[in-house]
């Protein structure tokens, strides 16, 4: 006690006891204040949980997971997996997983492609694609996603004509206002080799690129790996898809009075929340990329071009992989902000896990137990995304002495 | 002596001469900047070609086949009852004032009107930085207004109960302690330790004041006793900082005091009655919701997010702690999800009997998700501060929320606007998601709209929906450049 009252120094001293003495003390102090916090969430935390056990049992609301066992009764329009009426509520909460999954997925496929064209468009010479690309950037980043939503849904796909007179499209698909019908390829007995020969045309461009890079270490000679790739790749499963005999037929939509029969049916809820995820999220990509591309400073373009190298060189060599270690973090921010808002499918019927889950809600009346679903499968991609994107961010990262 | 070598020096600089006529003009730009290579002639052609094409669509879309006037959806159709290509203004004509506010009533609109002027006239004071009394126009936009767009959007006459006075006065109290507790010698001088062991009675106070002992009447606030004498030890508490700092500096001594004030005034007059006809918030909407449910956000979420901040930025383990978790949790989850949880959950976990209403809940879930992204912009303006600012504000022996008052946050804040502005624009196009949870904001009542029966056409959901876009584009638009325009003013780095 005697060395505690010492450390406190000089205004304490007054005989005022030992508790003021240590709160006196910045370090007693912070130690206090922390067990203070922490005695004051639990008993937030006690007191939130009683009155939700309070108001469950007045509310005679059953609480705990064993609803995901009972019958659903709901039908769900888009299945990447088998569900009926008859399936239990926790295969509803999956299949709305994996509609999240496959919408965000494509999402991010599009909204990349879509960013770099766009913002290396803003960067051009070229009064026409500047213009453009500026024009899409400033519109689609101030308008709010789910109004891009709707506006796909209700505004274009909506009003497109009946089935019966689809626009057709090449490739034998038809657009209609009951979404995009495309020919499905019905694989026959023997197409496994072609798969096998992809692979294999895969794992063979890999082995040449890994050897290339070893010999460019080894002699400082550059091999020519790009072409070899492009056969190995796409050469060698079309002369093996040719040779076993073409092992493939299309069946194609056809137009019935009220409908269109065959193929494959992309729903318009789909295409609506696709196409508005990925054209709002590419004006932000677009920024990003055309803000990382500006961040690699002049003397290096002009370095690279003293040194010799040519327009397209310069920019694989010098400043993509600069302007990649400046795009990567807010790209996964970008990335995650285009899965969580596809959650606004909701507004237009795609059933992705918050669509699936108030549907579960308003039946069961079990808001906790859906609301700590959605949290936590929202939060764990978050985390993984984050995580892999972390990791890809070392790999690229400059390294300093 | 060194001999004068040339027989000529220019006693004048010489004009430049123009540039040779090759590299002048306009064929020589559109020559440049369209058909520089063989590759950027097709570019050029190709997408001019789309331009024109996409514009013209558009212009035709929205002006010379569409509707401007009309009655009902008849109007927008083409006589032979066949569709009409081009976009139903008449629609957008029609239902403008709901789009704007609702379902509020017709007779009481200049209330909200009256609400606005003085926002923006405020906004604008606040913002354009050549406008003088900077200090004065913040007290206004940030203590005042927020009650008198309450008081005259609701109407007023609230039946606020003491504990809720108490509280808003704890909050107040608690901020002035913090602010100014280490100006009036903190807890080693005997003002500070009486306004520390005030604050704890007042908090003491307000849990107790759920116990029914009687009640007061004052000021048409009903008191119990606790809650009255929670509301006094907080009085105190000001007290004896201002007090204390009057014993040593002796400066500014009103400060401290001053949120107590605000506090008691607002208590006071949100339960006065004004004689206005009071409108329930379930007929507020259009415009005029989105626009209080952004503000009230961003207005809520600054002080959390300063706060959250700090903590992140902490030496203490568990206060570091909480603060993550709570921070990523936040950003970790789409605002739909904290929306259901706000409008389901909340009501779950108050004890029964406490009743939010749907706009308040959803203002609280807005808020607590804005004030996560808020924290990061916030901590990426303290990070920003060099170190030696810190230590330079510790040297001189002021204590963590006095440095953090008088040296830090100010030039912290002042970095991050244009963070605060982006995260703005970012909420502002967020609100609209409250149209899920039932709210009928300008999205929600332009979803209303489109599925009145009296205008189905095939060209009024995309013509409510490009009205309300532009709508939002404006707002967004002249956020972005705000925002650009102080970045630029703020930016004193060298650029190339």
């Amino acid at each position: 006690m005697a060395i505690n009252t010492d450390m406190a120094g000089g205004h304490a001293g007054s005989g005022s006891g030992g508790v003021l003495a240590l709160l006196n003390d910045t370090r007693y102090r912070g130690i206090i204040a922390q067990i203070a916090l922490i005695i004051a969430l639990v008993a937030l935390g006690w007191w939130l949980v009683h009155n939700t056990i309070e108001n469950l049992r007045s509310a005679n609301i059953a609480s705990g997971f064993d609803f995901l066992d009972r019958r659903s009764g709901f039908e769900i329009s888009q299945l990447p997996i088998i569900f009926s009426s008859e399936s239990s509520y926790g295969r509803a909460l999956l299949i709305g997983i994996l509609n999240t999954l496959i919408v965000s997925a494509a999402g991010v496929v599009l909204a990349t492609i879509l960013g770099f064209l766009v913002g290396i468009g803003r960067l051009s010479t070229n009064y026409i694609i500047r213009g453009l690309s500026t024009v899409y950037v400033e519109t689609f980043r101030n308008i709010p996603p789910l109004l891009v939503i709707m506006f796909w849904y209700f505004g274009v796909l909506a009003v497109l004509p009946r089935p019966a007179g689809a626009i057709a499209l090449p490739f034998g698909s038809f657009l209609s206002n009951r979404g995009l019908q495309t020919p499905t390829a019905l694989f026959q007995t023997g197409a496994w080799a072609t798969g096998v020969a992809l692979l294999a045309g895969i794992g063979a461009a890999v082995l040449l690129a890994w050897y290339a890079r070893k010999r460019q270490l080894a002699t400082g000679q550059r091999m020519k790996v790009l072409w070899p790739s492009v056969g190995l790749i796409v050469g060698l499963p079309v002369v093996v898809f040719i040779l076993t005999g073409l092992p493939v037929e299309f069946e194609y939509p056809t137009a019935t009075r009220f409908n269109l029969q065959g193929g494959f049916q992309i729903k318009p809820e789909f295409l609506a929340l696709f196409l508005a995820l990925s054209v709002y999220t590419g004006s932000f990509i677009a920024e990003i990329v055309r803000a990382g591309i500006l961040s690699v400073s002049h003397g290096q373009t002009e370095a690279a071009s003293a040194v010799g190298l040519r327009r397209g060189q310069i920019l694989r060599h010098v400043v993509v992989p600069q302007a990649f270690r400046v795009i990567i973090p807010p790209l996964t921010s970008q990335y995650l902000n285009l899965t969580k808002n596809s959650s606004l499918g909701l507004a237009v019927g795609y059933p992705d896990l918050v669509a699936v889950g108030s549907t579960v809600l308003n039946q069961t009346g079990q808001s906790v137990e859906v609301v700590a679903i959605w949290m936590v499968v929202y939060l764990t991609i978050s985390l993984t995304v984050s995580t892999f994107m972390n990791w890809f961010n070392r790999r690229v990262k400059l390294v300093e002495r | 002596m060194e001999e004068q070598v040339s027989g000529y020096v220019a006693d004048q600089q010489i004009p430049s001469r123009p540039a040779p006529a090759s590299d002048r003009g306009i064929v020589h730009a559109v020559q440049k900047n369209l058909f520089a290579t063989p590759v950027d002639s097709v570019l050029s052609i190709v997408f001019g070609a789309f331009a024109i094409w996409l514009a013209w669509s558009i212009l035709s879309w929205a002006v010379f086949d569409a509707t401007f006037v009309g009655g009902d959806r008849a109007s927008c159709l083409t006589p032979e009852g066949g569709e009409s290509e081009g976009a139903c203004w008449a629609f957008v004509g029609a239902k403008f004032s709901q789009f704007m506010y609702g379902s509020y009533p017709i007779d009481l609109r200049w209330r909200p009107n009256l609400v606005g002027i003085v926002f923006v006239l405020l906004v604008a004071g606040f913002a354009i930085p050549k406008v003088p009394f900077k200090a004065l126009n913040g007290w206004l936009l940030f203590a005042v207004f927020p009650v008198f767009a309450l008081v005259l959007l609701t109407g007023a006459g609230f039946d606020v109960s003491g504990g809720f006075t108490a509280f808003l006065m704890l909050m107040a109290a608690t901020a002035a302690y913090l602010l100014y507790g280490d100006d009036a010698g903190g807890l080693a001088a005997w003002p500070g330790r009486v306004a520390a062991i005030a604050l704890i009675a007042c908090f003491a106070g307000i849990v107790m004041s759920s116990l029914d002992t009687g009640t007061i009447r004052f000021a048409g606030i009903t008191f119990t006793v606790w809650s009255l004498l929670a509301c006094l030890s907080a009085i105190l508490s000001v007290g004896a900082i201002a007090l204390g700092m009057a014993q040593r500096a002796g400066v500014q001594i009103w400060r401290p005091v001053l949120p107590v004030i605000v506090a008691t005034i607002v208590a006071v007059l949100l339960a006065e009655d004004y004689g206005l006809r009071p409108v329930s918030t379930n007929l507020w909407g259009g415009l005029m919701l989105t626009l209080i449910v952004a503000v009230t956000g961003i207005a809520a979420s600054l002080p959390l997010g300063v706060l959250l901040a700090l903590g992140r930025q902490s030496d203490m383990p568990a206060i570091r702690t909480v603060c993550v978790i709570f921070i990523e949790f936040w950003r970790g989850v789409p605002l739909i999800t904290v929306l259901f949880m706000a409008a389901f959950m909340l009501p779950l976990l108050m004890p029964s009997g406490v009743t939010f209403n749907q706009l308040l809940r959803a203002l609280v879930g807005v808020a607590l998700f804005s004030a996560a992204y808020m924290a990061e912009v916030i901590r990426g303006g303290l990070q920003a501060i060099p170190r030696g600012q810190y230590e330079g504000a510790q040297s001189l022996g002021l204590s963590y929320w006095q440095s953090m008052r008088m040296i830090i946050l100010p030039q912290a804040l002042k970095l991050v606007i244009p963070g605060i502005v982006n995260t703005f624009i970012g909420l502002f196009k967020d609100t609209s998601l409250v149209y899920i949870i039932g709210l009928a904001d300008l999205l929600g009542t332009v979803r209303r709209g489109f599925s009145d029966p009296n205008w189905i056409t095939p060209s009024t959901a995309a013509t409510g929906l490009v009205f309300a876009g532009f709508v939002f584009w404006l707002f967004c638009f002249g956020m972005s450049r705000y925002s650009l325009f102080v970045e630029r003013r703020l930016d004193t780095g060298h650029k190339r």
